[in-house]
């Protein structure tokens, strides 16, 4: 396959950036989209140019750290598929593919196709937890928990915290990543402790963050890897909700 | 050099107790006056430490990552061993225990397999209350499976992602302490090298992922949870980031490296496809839990799975390993692949692969119970092959996949540089010769929640030494030897590209000291790894300066430490002329090809300590003594 790629070249962050045309020759199609960039790298090298600084580490669709809008789609459209995984047979000789960075202003560009996305770690930080140190637990099978709610859980933190969501949105709003943390912990008996501190600490810092509001455009889950549901969104409302009128009226 | 294992006197059951109590404290109060420098957010760093800062100490945490949260750990998918005995199928910590020195080869501590058994119960419960989501039953309790050779069901899971459930409690409890302020994170930054004061390790110089800067970091104790070195053959399940950097710059700095040839080639792997490939996919093994191997009987026989008979299949495994079958033990089952192979015939694109069916479980349990079990695994393996794996087999082959050697470190977990201490992958300490299915997850989280916690402290209770200053010579000159490297990969601007270096290094390594190894293919790495590290400092290219993101010299400066230590691995293959676990030598197996052991010779560590480069390593010996088991050939028929 012959592909010609558009990719956004930014030195650093001050710098104001823009699209660089280069041409893929002998791309294969059992290529991932990564191993393709690769080869595009190694081109440049050769030619003693700078590579194309882009994120990846496992490439295998599960550590988050891969970040690329192909042709405008976070991740490249392929249902529930990471750009690392997603496979060049799914494009067409001759094609011509742009490559973007996530764009949002809570996520900062790094270089070329790399974002900062730090402002997710802090919104874990301010709240995405069990405050359950180490030791002292109560044994495993202590405190049984339904097949039911585990699994809605387990649906929830199967969140790999990439951003697609983000970027995807017009409103670069994190609520899907953001309610799929909250509902993981809120399902479960050992979250719901605190539950209330949690959503409101978590929704306080990703306001803080610079994050826009949800108008339930849906984009988030349609391009989300993970396939985490939107009725997620709907139960951090809830929980958000419940917990500023406890909080309002100081009931415990 | 002394390797003092410090292994705690008295019986074997009592001795990690009793060595608790042994073990000196320091007092509430005066554990913020101590600093910890963790390398590592996977999950043997993760859980280090975020539980050193619960108990006090101040730690401050670097990863190469953009966050911890995307560790490498992550990946794993099949589950964590724990001696639960929740199915009431006879299991204990002693059957683990046993288990997992047999599994080894014989060629593990005693001791630390032991304490390793003892604390599995109590990281289940410690992830539980985190809120892991592990599997459950209708009843609400927690769900078991047998995985990886266990004839027993002791392994927990949450679907096929268990590994990114774990690391993501560790990284939460880790992520809490961050924002109470008693970790300091160090995202996008990278170890360059260890900085020692008067023979203790005191500190790390590190660099700047986004600028290039680089800086010093004084601690009164260092932890390497840096991961394996299963990269160095150039394709493996790892991440492309991984790398052994921080071990082999500490190795370099006088910590032993031991057993470098104990590494383990996962059996049910996607194959490779071509030469631009970047990595390897690793399909969890439980997939050998309903899945069976075969290979046409017939060599070179090009039909398509489905026109292929019954009687004209071979089920390799189950014809071999009768009473464990599909589910023989990795290293096994991946060295009967490569028979399969080797033997003229495997499936698919040149004949590297063999089928994993399914066709029987489906018969059995239905599609849409083999979906509830196996339904990620089988959307990626399509998403990567194009295959749909409910209508035909998969076609797996064997890849590196973890390392079971790293750096030597004693009962404590620290290594013979006091104040180093390493966990997780990166020790060599728990798995011998081979490592277990579902137990690494098992031993970087005993090493990170329930291990260094203890040991750390009386490190910090017996050598009361003052916490240098980065302005110390001593900081000044490690800096002053990364700038001066950094300078020379850049300044070599020659024709060939880090990857294209790293690829031949690794072909050379995977072919000469992968799945079988012998004396004359080994003889001949360790002749061309010297001159393949010769071209690598003439001939590289490196565009980009030292100041800025530069992926092109992050691989470049992590490829300069794998061209020195393949040979490392390779000398260590060559000296140990025995087979044992992942090491086997083709010249010492029985005669129906199962590796054959020499416990009169080889029953020890082999601690290589670092003489320069280009100079032959000094090998030093940790006799392993087994009080508790007889040393038995494995047999797994």
């Amino acid at each position: 396959m012959k592909l010609t790629l558009k990719i956004w070249r930014q030195k650093n962050g001050n710098d104001a950036g823009g699209f660089v045309t280069y041409q893929a020759n002998d791309v294969n199609k059992d290529m991932s989209f990564l191993e393709m960039l690769d080869v595009v790298n190694e081109g440049l090298i050769a030619e003693g140019k700078d590579p194309v600084a882009f994120d990846s580490d496992c490439r295998e669709g599960i550590c988050g750290t891969c970040s690329l809008v192909i042709n405008g789609v976070p991740h490249g459209g392929q249902k529930a598929t990471t750009a690392c995984q997603l496979h060049m047979r799914h494009f067409q000789d001759g094609q011509t593919i742009t490559i973007e960075p996530w764009r949002a202003r809570p996520f900062p560009v790094v270089r070329d196709l790399v974002v900062d996305r730090d402002a997710f770690d802090k919104i874990i930080q301010s709240g995405g937890f069990v405050s359950a140190s180490t030791g002292g637990t109560p044994d495993a099978n202590a405190i049984p928990i339904s097949k039911d709610a585990s699994d809605a859980a387990m649906d929830a933190a199967q969140c790999i915290g990439c951003g697609a969501c983000v970027a995807a949105c017009k409103n670069a709003s994190a609520m899907l990543f953001v309610s799929a943390k909250v509902s993981h912990l809120g399902l479960l008996p050992q979250g719901k402790v605190e539950k209330d501190r949690r959503v409101l600490a978590m929704v306080k810092t990703m306001d803080e963050a610079g994050f826009g509001n949800c108008t339930v455009t849906g984009a988030c889950e349609a391009v989300c890897p993970k396939e985490i549901s939107l009725d997620f969104i709907s139960r951090l409302n809830r929980d958000y909700a419940t917990a500023v009128f406890k909080s309002a009226w100081g009931a415990k | 050099m002394n390797l003092d294992s410090k292994i705690p006197s008295g019986p074997l059951a009592s001795k990690w107790e009793r060595h608790k109590f042994d073990l000196k404290l320091v007092a509430p109060a005066n554990k913020r006056k101590f600093e910890v420098l963790v390398v590592g957010s996977g999950l043997a760093g993760a859980s280090a430490a975020a539980t050193l800062a619960e108990l006090g100490y101040k730690v401050k945490c670097f990863c190469y990552q953009d966050s911890p949260r995307r560790a490498h750990s992550i990946a794993a998918q099949g589950g964590i061993n724990a001696a639960k005995n929740y199915q009431n199928d006879g299991d204990s910590v002693h059957r683990l225990f046993y288990d997992t020195i047999k599994g080894g080869d014989f060629r593990a501590r005693e001791a630390n397999v032991h304490r390793l058994a003892e604390v599995s119960r109590q990281i289940i419960d410690q992830c539980v209350a985190q809120g892991v989501p592990f599997a459950r039953e209708y009843s609400g309790y927690l769900a078991n499976r047998s995985f990886g050779g266990a004839q027993v069901s002791r392994t927990f899971y949450a679907r096929g992602q268990t590994g990114q459930q774990l690391l993501l409690g560790a990284y939460q409890a880790l992520s809490r302490q961050i924002g109470l302020g008693n970790v300091q994170m160090f995202p996008r930054t990278e170890m360059q090298d260890l900085v020692l004061v008067d023979g203790h390790a005191k500190g790390v110089v590190v660099r700047n992922l986004v600028n290039g800067e680089i800086s010093s970091h004084s601690g009164d104790a260092v932890i390497l949870a840096t991961g394996g070195y299963c990269p160095v053959f150039y394709l493996s399940t790892n991440a492309v980031g991984c790398n052994v950097t921080a071990t082999y710059r500490a190795h370099k700095r006088g910590a032993a490296f031991a057993n470098p040839c104990y590494t383990q080639i996962h059996p049910t792997c996607i194959p490779v496809s071509g030469d631009h490939q970047s990595k390897l996919t690793l399909m969890s093994e439980s997939l050998r839990n309903d899945g069976r191997v075969w290979v046409p009987k017939k060599q070179g026989d090009n039909r398509k799975s489905w026109e292929i008979p019954e009687n004209e299949r071979d089920y390799f495994l189950e014809r071999k390993y009768p009473s464990f079958g599909n589910l023989a033990p990795r290293d096994i089952a991946s060295r009967a692949a490569k028979e399969a192979c080797d033997d003229g015939r495997g499936v698919g694109p040149g004949g590297l692969g063999v089928f994993l069916d399914f066709a029987d479980s489906i018969k059995r349990l239905g599609e849409p119970a083999v979906r509830e079990r196996y339904g990620n695994l089988f959307d990626m393996y399509e998403r990567i092959t194009g295959e749909n794996a409910y209508k035909q087999p998969m076609r797996i082959f064997p890849a590196p996949h973890y390392t079971m050697g790293g750096l030597w470190v004693d009962y404590n977990l620290m290594s013979n540089i006091p104040g180093l201490f390493v966990l997780g992958e990166a020790n060599f300490s728990d798995h011998g010769a081979n490592r277990l299915g579902a137990s690494a997850l098992m031993q970087g989280l005993a090493d990170g929640y329930f291990v260094i916690p203890y040991t750390i402290g009386h490190y910090f209770a017996s050598h009361k030494q003052e916490r240098p200053s980065t302005s110390h010579d001593a900081f000044k000159s490690v800096e002053n030897e990364v700038n001066q490297k950094i300078q020379k990969l850049l300044s070599v601007k020659g024709g060939r590209t880090i990857r294209s270096m790293h690829w031949e290094l690794g072909r050379l390594v995977w072919e000469k000291c992968g799945m079988a190894r012998d004396k004359a293919g080994l003889e001949e790495a360790i002749k061309r790894i010297p001159q393949l590290r010769e071209e690598f400092w003439q001939n590289i290219s490196v565009p980009g300066g030292a100041n800025e993101m530069n992926v092109a010299l992050e691989q470049a400066s992590r490829v300069a430490d794998f061209m020195e230590f393949a040979e490392l691995l390779c000398r260590d293959a060559h000296h140990r002329e025995e087979s044992c676990g992942g090491h086997f030598r083709t010249e010492y197996q029985t005669e129906d090809g199962e590796a054959l052991r020499n416990d009169q010779d080889f029953s020890y560590v082999a601690a290589w300590e670092h003489q320069g480069v280009d100079k032959a390593p000094n090998l030093h010996r940790e006799s392993l003594q087994y009080e508790e088991v007889k040393m038995t050939q494995r047999s797994y028929k």
